[in-house]
């Protein structure tokens, strides 16, 4: 089996698990920042909430720079295409990160203007999740190509409803996120309005994603004779139900399990659809890229599996033992104690 | 102006703010990494609030440095599109593999660095020092990889249709420059921070502020302050060495040599004539043949010797590099009389020396910054040296008016980020290491 195409079919499995991993470990990163004016009333709740992220989300944003090297190195067509045609909404995505990483640490150190930062890291957080979600409904839904796989749309373009509605499901998951995270980090009155807002978020959750769900099955046919479909729309079941289980028993450590499991059937129906495409021509289907027109040669794709294979499973340990250190509540005091 | 142009400013433009802040990282994890090895040893108070404080000034220093290089990353395909289908095969993996096996490390760890004094051993603590300098100085590896590639590209082969593929990625990876590029440049962010926390402790020093600790920090810093800018002579002088043999061109740019020639002058300082193709200026009789091999008659090649649309702006070449030859030898200079002070016990009461060191703090960055202009400019008219052009690589769906949107946006953003970052540091600085 040792023929390009299983390395092509295995590099769109290893670079939707780098995105997925990255929406639900950066996902609940942005998801608190979003929700810091929901959740956070006091300037103490607003420390305690920077500070539960505060030490990891360094770490969980280098699963989209690693994701963004992948597909260079595996599909750099699909790259290229994305990147240089989506550009005005790229640079957004860009702006956004820009602001909602260096807002934390400028908060921190500049407190008069503590405000600022604030906006900075609720614009950039919500900015950054929604315009990820609107980018992948492109790639999904399909955009006009040209011959050459350059993009033919304008930025109007990117705006359909479909992708919007993709944007407002994948910023729903993200909020989500962020509440369960909340929830497990925090205490007290902080952590009851968590498990409040979790619960609205829930029911604007499922309402997104059953619309999601709906709008994939009419647009592509073929999905009704593909098991993961029904397998994804199962595990998005099994996280709600969890979630509306565990809100209301007030497990403070199972609604963040229960919401990535939500977030991660939008993941597979996505891959579900997708597969093998990488970008979907709306004009003509056969100028669209697939992972067999869009990638590197069989030695690169076999290199970059070694790497990818070893590496990512020492990266995963040593993530794991590190959340393990910062595990417990949240302190609003948590910058530099010590 | 055209797309190309704003897409080459653009670019030039954010990696010229990038690089100011892992070239602080790298330095600054290397001492905090020594200052905490102390400290597991010694057992002293004063390590650990050398570490403490630097951590700090890490976290500051590392949220822009992460906030920037993202742009980075996206700039290949948002810009650089044909670039990056014509480079996907050995270019993107060298990506790839710099967030699998390094930067993830460094950016797991941090966290460990910055929070977890409180919440960890001083083993686990010291381990994270560790990880966070190994991490950044593997990251600096692939991303100098994918640079020297650019330079000097091996371990490729083109294809039946002329596409670029990869042929072997040991050669790839250790083309002929990524060694002496990954010690200069790595010397390079070791001579900044030298220089920085020397400036940083010369001044409470001087001020009379935090007692031991400041002392210890500016030993520390001198030490280093007198050995990395002597290291970086020999790593310098080897870079050199590699340019005038795999990129010839870009040398003679780099010291105004038109005519090849045995016994060739070197300038000390002097001015390109571009449109005369002469060079004036303080020359030191056969100094180059000189430097290149230590024979007086050996040959370099001019350039003369090859066609004038595959010249690079000379004179901002030849400019840039004796920009960075000139402080690096000031560097040595200040280096070895601040280890002088030290060994002669008068380090601490020189008022004039320690006056001086906290305005040496920019010189480092404007050679970097001019020595990156002499490899980037001096790379012209190619991206991929001898292989393609820079004309051939921009994206061609991304507009003139796209480019100057975003060109303006990364100079508002970027000039809040600095001027931010340098208040924020003052801050830091001014608060000092706590007891």
């Amino acid at each position: 089996m040792e023929t390009i195409e299983t390395f092509q079919g295995l590099w769109f499995v290893l670079i939707f698990l780098l995105l997925a991993g990255y929406s639900l470990l950066d996902g609940f990163d942005l998801g608190v920042g979003a929700l810091l004016p929901v959740l956070g009333r006091s300037a103490e709740d607003k420390d305690t909430l920077i500070a539960s992220i505060g030490p990891v989300w360094d770490g969980n944003e280098v699963w989209l720079i690693t994701a963004g090297g992948a597909l260079f190195a595996a599909f750099p067509h699909a790259y290229a295409t994305a990147f240089s045609g989506f550009y005005p909404a790229m640079m957004l995505v860009l702006f956004a990160l820009i602001f909602r990483a260096v807002s934390m640490e400028f908060r921190a150190l500049d407190p008069s203007r503590a405000g600022w930062w604030e906006k900075a890291l609720i614009c950039g957080s919500l900015g950054a999740a929604f315009l990820f979600g609107v980018a992948l409904g492109n790639i999904i839904y399909g955009v006009p190509l040209d011959e050459h796989m350059e993009y033919a749309g304008d930025f109007i373009t990117l705006l359909r409803p479909v992708p919007l509605l993709f944007g407002i499901t994948g910023l729903f998951a993200v909020l989500l996120q962020g509440a369960a995270w909340a929830i497990l980090k925090t205490d007290g009155a902080l952590r009851d309005r968590a498990y409040r807002v979790a619960f609205v978020l829930l029911w604007g959750n499922v309402i997104a994603s059953l619309a999601y769900f709906a709008v994939l099955a009419f647009t592509f046919s073929e999905l009704a004779g593909r098991p993961l479909f029904y397998i994804a729309v199962g595990v998005s079941l099994v996280g709600w139900m969890g979630l509306h289980l565990s809100l209301r028993s007030r497990r403070d450590g199972r609604p963040l399990a229960a919401s990535s499991l939500s977030f991660l059937g939008l993941w597979l129906a996505a891959g579900a659809a997708q597969f093998p495409h990488l970008i979907r021509a709306s004009n003509v289907p056969d100028w669209g890229l697939t992972i067999f027109n869009s990638s590197t040669g069989l030695y690169t794709l076999q290199v970059m599996s070694v790497i990818g294979l070893a590496g990512m499973p020492v990266v995963i340990g040593y993530t794991i033992f590190v959340y393990r250190l910062f595990k417990g509540k949240a302190k609003a005091d948590g910058h530099y104690d010590g | 102006m055209d797309a190309l142009l704003l897409a080459r400013i653009q670019f030039a433009f954010t990696i010229g703010f990038h690089i100011l802040f892992p070239m602080m990282t790298l330095g600054t994890s290397l001492v905090i990494l020594i200052s905490e090895t102390l400290y597991l040893v010694k057992k002293e108070e004063t390590y650990r609030r050398i570490t403490d404080f630097l951590a700090r000034l890490l976290a500051l220093v590392f949220v822009v440095g992460a906030a920037s290089g993202i742009v980075m990353e996206f700039s290949f395909g948002t810009n650089w599109s044909g670039y990056s289908r014509a480079v996907g095969d050995i270019f993107g993996p060298l990506l790839a593999a710099e967030g699998v096996i390094a930067f993830f490390l460094e950016s797991v760890f941090i966290g460990v660095l910055i929070f977890g004094r409180g919440r960890v051993s001083p083993r686990v603590y010291w381990m994270a020092a560790l990880l966070v300098f190994v991490g950044g100085h593997l990251s600096a590896f692939w991303i100098l990889v994918a640079n020297s590639w650019m330079q000097t590209p091996a371990g490729y082969e083109l294809d039946a249709a002329g596409k670029i593929v990869l042929a072997s990625f040991r050669e790839a990876v250790f083309n002929p420059s990524t060694v002496v590029r990954l010690l200069h440049t790595v010397l390079a962010s070791w001579v900044t921070c030298a220089i920085l926390i020397s400036g940083i402790a010369g001044y409470y020093v001087r001020k009379g502020l935090h007692g031991e600790v400041a002392k210890t920090l500016l030993k520390i810093g001198i030490l280093l302050f007198a050995v990395t800018p002597l290291l970086q002579l020999g790593a310098a002088h080897a870079h050199a060495i590699q340019v005038i043999d795999t990129q010839p061109v870009k040398a003679a740019a780099m010291e105004g040599h038109f005519e090849t020639a045995r016994g060739a002058d070197v300038y000390v300082l002097g001015y390109v004539d571009e449109t005369a193709e002469k060079t004036y200026g303080l020359a030191i009789p056969k100094g180059l043949s000189f430097l290149y091999n230590f024979d007086v008659n050996s040959e370099i090649r001019g350039l003369a010797d090859y066609p004038k649309q595959e010249w690079p702006p000379l004179n901002l070449v030849f400019q840039s590099y004796h920009l960075m030859v000139t402080l690096g030898m000031l560097f040595i200079a200040a280096g070895l009389l601040g280890a002088f002070l030290l060994w002669r016990g008068k380090l601490y009461t020189s008022k004039a020396y320690l006056f001086i060191l906290p305005f040496l703090i920019p010189l480092p960055h404007i050679a970097h910054e001019a020595g990156w202009v002499t490899a980037e400019v001096g790379r012209q008219p190619w991206i991929i040296y001898g292989l393609m052009k820079t004309s051939e690589a921009a994206s061609v769906v991304v507009s003139k008016a796209e480019i100057l949107f975003s060109l303006t946006m990364f100079g508002l953003i970027y000039s809040l980020l600095l001027v931010m970052f340098i208040v924020l540091f003052l801050r830091i600085v001014k608060t000092g290491p706590a007891a």
